[in-house]
């Protein structure tokens, strides 16, 4: 930076300065770290029972209601949605530009500056310098030198001297700009977290099986007009084998505008529906028990044809091409027998088991009962070789769905994939220079090489030495 | 043989080597140093063939997935990568002086995997946790923490080599942070013989873990327990010289470490930027509709991040070296450690705790 002048130290510049410290920006990463860190202690939008218990354990019932109050009143318990901590971010991100442009021209000129030869007895100035001597003279040896060289990657200029014949040149002075992309990635993904928050919109939407809806509902209970209709067509659980592990949550969905059916889809739960701006993931489901739901049954009378068949508990049907008359007479969600009486029970609301209890009767006589389980086929078929096979209980659960509507979220992923190409530029690649000075006798050249790095000496001096070495063994 | 026969001899394999490393550099005996390497590469061959034949498993049991998807995969995972960096290194700078430092990150490792009674079996994946986001998410945030693992282990490598003055506070430091380390691998030997070899009943599983020790049911083994660390840590502390003067003797560059530190940060760093956090937002975006939900394990993975953002800005702008930025290394890894392991222990701990009637 230019030398301070006294005169002209005013308030803009006296800002400035403050926003190009460095120990402000360590003080901004200590001061976001260690407040999120309270805010990993303390559960984050949740009832306020649970946070008084936690602060109970921490202060003590005496201390706790008003280290409580003041927490709450300090926005600890919304924390990362608090003005202060928003500040915080806004601080950060001053604080990242400013000190980058504040740096920029001094990178620049470090990248454009023009390499000169130089004296011989700079070489030895420089940590990375070694000798060679290699057999033959400088006209034998001075093309391997300039192809050991290019292997390097570098293109070099020719200079004649007193002091002999010299190459110099650099390589990847742009990688010095890498940092700068890092630092502006960051405020390209802030920047997309502020448009997803201030344009975007997050909800959820709980849909029964058959049911449609053209709002999707925030959390804080308002209601967002979708643009167009989203119906739940079916939903449903597999499970592994036979046990309660949930295999894959599956909702069909389908989307209509103006009456028309434009789109239908399956979405699970890393398959989301997009729609218009829109995203729809399947979040959760639940039963809707106080809803008339429709058994659904796939029957083949034996040697019949398959039809599918729908009924209410309690309803009666026929199968078809008999006179064998069937009755749903019980549904169970989640069927299972007690281990000693036998006795079935439900263990659960959700359709863990799903199961119909059949009764069939011809003539007015009682044939045979009993439960078809959607989970075991070995049940689906009767004793005279018809087969009911339960395929559903249509309408007894809801779909939970999460809608999203985020414009921001590109630039977010457009400011992890720049901070990436910088970090690959900060880490793996680095300003590099070498300088090579030829001197040579009858049947000898001696070959003087100097290198310097921004970054990664060791590796840097490696390569070169190697390079170099090899020249001396050959021939 | 199935999986869980190599697992184990690997297990056995890697606290003998770590025995043998420790032999090694306190003995310098160059057969002992030979025999460690020998014993981790065969541990470390065995727990290759582990966990392909899990992966094989998996397949034969209808499940088929990659075996990185629980905690103990994931762990089992860290381990392969730590080993596999070590035997790198190992070869690379020709000098096995660093295994009896490296070696014991596996060994805590391992100790918390047998005395946490994980699930090791293999479970079918809920629906949230079947994406290939999440595989990729996985293997590179251990690769990077492993990175972070052995940069750990050059740190305190490093800061013992430096420093000798006892009032400094670098040296209390490093002698603190190695007498915790130690207590608490030596207080999981205490359980793995309690357990394993005198088969004392625990109670509850959950107690098992440094409950012969540090957390057993008697304040006055308690007591003992936190005396003899303390009493381990004052030896530590006075006689941390002679350490260095063993490392002396190997020969190893304070240099090379600065700069092994700060290289092995530079890959982790990169490596946790795009799979730690860019995948895990992305994954959760698929699968939930939200890239960045501040919950407690988000969150810990961006303390982590800034933890090493500050080491390389100290490192760069500040231009600190050597013992300031080893330290930074140091504090940085535990947030790793937190991150990984804390959270699920402590905070889950205090927020169930919050959820009881
Ligand atoms: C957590 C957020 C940040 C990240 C991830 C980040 C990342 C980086 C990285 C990777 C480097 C290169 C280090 C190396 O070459 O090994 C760097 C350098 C640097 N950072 Fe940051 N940075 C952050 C915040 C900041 C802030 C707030 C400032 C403002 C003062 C800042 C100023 C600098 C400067 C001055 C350099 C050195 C540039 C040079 O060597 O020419 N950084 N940063």
């Amino acid at each position: 930076m230019e030398k301070p002048d006294k005169n002209n130290n005013n308030i803009v510049e006296k800002v400035w300065k403050f926003f190009t410290s460095v120990k402000l920006a360590a003080a901004l990463i200590l001061t976001i770290a260690i407040t999120s860190i309270a805010g990993t202690v303390i559960e984050q939008q949740t009832e306020p029972a649970k946070n008084v218990k936690l602060f109970v354990k921490i202060f003590g019932a005496k201390l706790a209601p008003s280290i409580y109050s003041a927490s709450d009143a300090m926005g600890l318990m919304d924390m990362y949605h608090s003005g202060w901590f928003t500040g915080l971010l806004v601080l950060f991100c001053a604080n990242l530009i400013i000190c980058s442009i504040d740096r920029l021209p001094k990178i620049s000129r470090l990248v454009n500056e023009e390499l000169s030869p130089m004296e011989e007895p700079s070489f030895k100035k420089f940590s990375i310098h070694k000798e060679y001597n290699l057999q033959g003279n400088i006209k034998d040896r001075v093309e391997d030198i300039l192809k050991t060289l290019k292997s390097l990657g570098f293109k070099t200029v020719e200079h004649k001297s007193a002091d002999g014949l010299q190459f110099y040149g650099q390589k990847w002075g742009i990688s010095r700009y890498a940092v700068y992309v890092v630092h502006l990635s960051i405020v390209l993904i802030l920047l997309g977290a502020v448009i997803g928050v201030k344009f975007g919109f997050n909800g959820y939407l709980s849909l029964p099986e058959g049911e449609s809806s053209d709002v999707a509902y925030t959390r804080d209970g308002k209601t967002q007009p979708l643009g167009f209709t989203v119906r739940c067509d079916d939903f449903n659980v597999d499970f592994y084998n036979d046990t309660d592990m949930p295999k894959e949550y599956k909702s069909w969905l389908s989307i209509h505008e103006n009456g028309k059916e434009i789109l239908s889809q399956s979405i699970e739960v890393n398959r989301p529906l997009k729609y218009k701006g829109y995203a729809i993931y399947q979040a959760s489901y639940g039963p809707v028990t106080d809803k008339n739901a429709l058994i659904i049954l796939r029957v083949t009378p034996s040697g019949g044809k398959t039809e599918t068949m729908s009924m209410h508990v309690g309803d009666s049907f026929k199968i078809p091409g008999s006179t064998i008359e069937g009755k749903a007479k019980y549904f169970s969600p989640a069927l299972a027998f007690n281990k000693e009486t036998k006795e079935p029970f439900t263990y659960s609301e959700m359709m863990n088991n799903p199961a119909v209890y059949l009764e069939f009767k011809k003539d007015g006589k009682d044939l045979y009962e009993g439960w078809v389980v959607k989970r075991y086929p070995k049940t689906w078929d009767m004793p005279d070789g018809n087969k009911m096979e339960l395929v559903d209980y249509w309408g007894y659960q809801y779909t939970g769905l999460q809608v999203r509507n985020d414009p921001g979220v590109w630039i977010v992923y457009l400011g992890c994939l720049t901070m990436l190409l910088g970090l690959y530029g900060a880490f793996f690649l680095s300003h590099r220079k070498i300088w090579v000075l030829l001197k040579g006798t009858k049947n000898q050249t001696t070959v003087m090489v100097a290198a310097t790095t921004n970054k990664n000496r060791l590796s840097f001096e490696g390569v070169i030495y190697r390079a170099f070495e090899m020249l001396t063994v050959q021939r | 043989m199935g999986s869980s026969q190599f697992f184990g001899a690997a297990e056995i394999g890697y606290f003998v080597a770590m025995m043998v490393y420790i032999g090694y550099f306190v003995f310098r005996s160059a057969s002992a140093g030979k025999a460690a390497t020998v014993v981790t590469s065969v541990s470390f061959a065995s727990q290759t063939a582990a966990i392909l034949l899990r992966w094989f498993e998996s397949y034969q049991m209808g499940i088929g997935r990659a075996p990185l998807t629980n905690l103990y995969e994931s762990l089992e995972f860290f381990i392969w990568c730590l080993i596999l960096g070590y035997l790198i290194i190992e070869f690379k700078y020709k000098t096995r002086s660093f295994g009896a430092f490296i070696t014991p990150i596996a060994g805590l490792t391992l100790g918390f995997i047998d005395l946490t009674a994980m699930k090791t079996t293999i479970e079918p994946l809920v629906p949230a946790l079947q994406s290939n986001w999440l595989l990729a998410h996985v293997t590179m945030a251990f690769i990077s923490y492993s990175a972070f693992g052995l940069s750990f282990a050059a740190a305190m490598m490093y800061l013992i080599l430096k420093t000798d003055d006892r009032k400094g506070s670098a040296y209390w430091f490093w002698t603190i942070t190695a007498g915790i380390f130690v207590s608490v691998l030596v207080a999981m030997l205490a359980d793995y013989l309690n357990y394993h070899i005198l088969h004392t009943p625990v109670a509850d599983a959950k107690d098992a873990l440094l409950g012969s020790t540090f957390r057993n049911k008697s304040s006055l083994v308690r007591l003992l327990s936190y005396l003899a660390a303390a009493a381990f840590t004052g030896i530590v502390w006075r006689y941390g010289g002679v350490l260095k003067r063993t490392f002396t003797y190997f020969g190893v560059s304070a240099e090379l470490l600065d700069q092994l530190n700060y290289n092995l940060i530079a890959l982790g760093f990169p490596i946790f930027t795009l799979g730690g956090l860019i995948f895990g937002a992305v994954w959760a975006d698929q699968a939930w509709g939200v890239y960045w939900s501040w919950d407690p394990k988000e969150t810990w993975s961006l303390i982590t991040w800034l933890s090493y953002a500050f080491y390389l800005h100290a490192r760069f702008i500040k231009g600190w070296r050597g013992t300031k930025v080893a330290v930074v290394a140091v504090v940085a890894f535990v947030t790793v450690v937190f991150t990984y392991l804390g959270v699920n222990i402590f905070l889950s701990g205090l927020h169930s705790y919050g959820e009881m009637p």
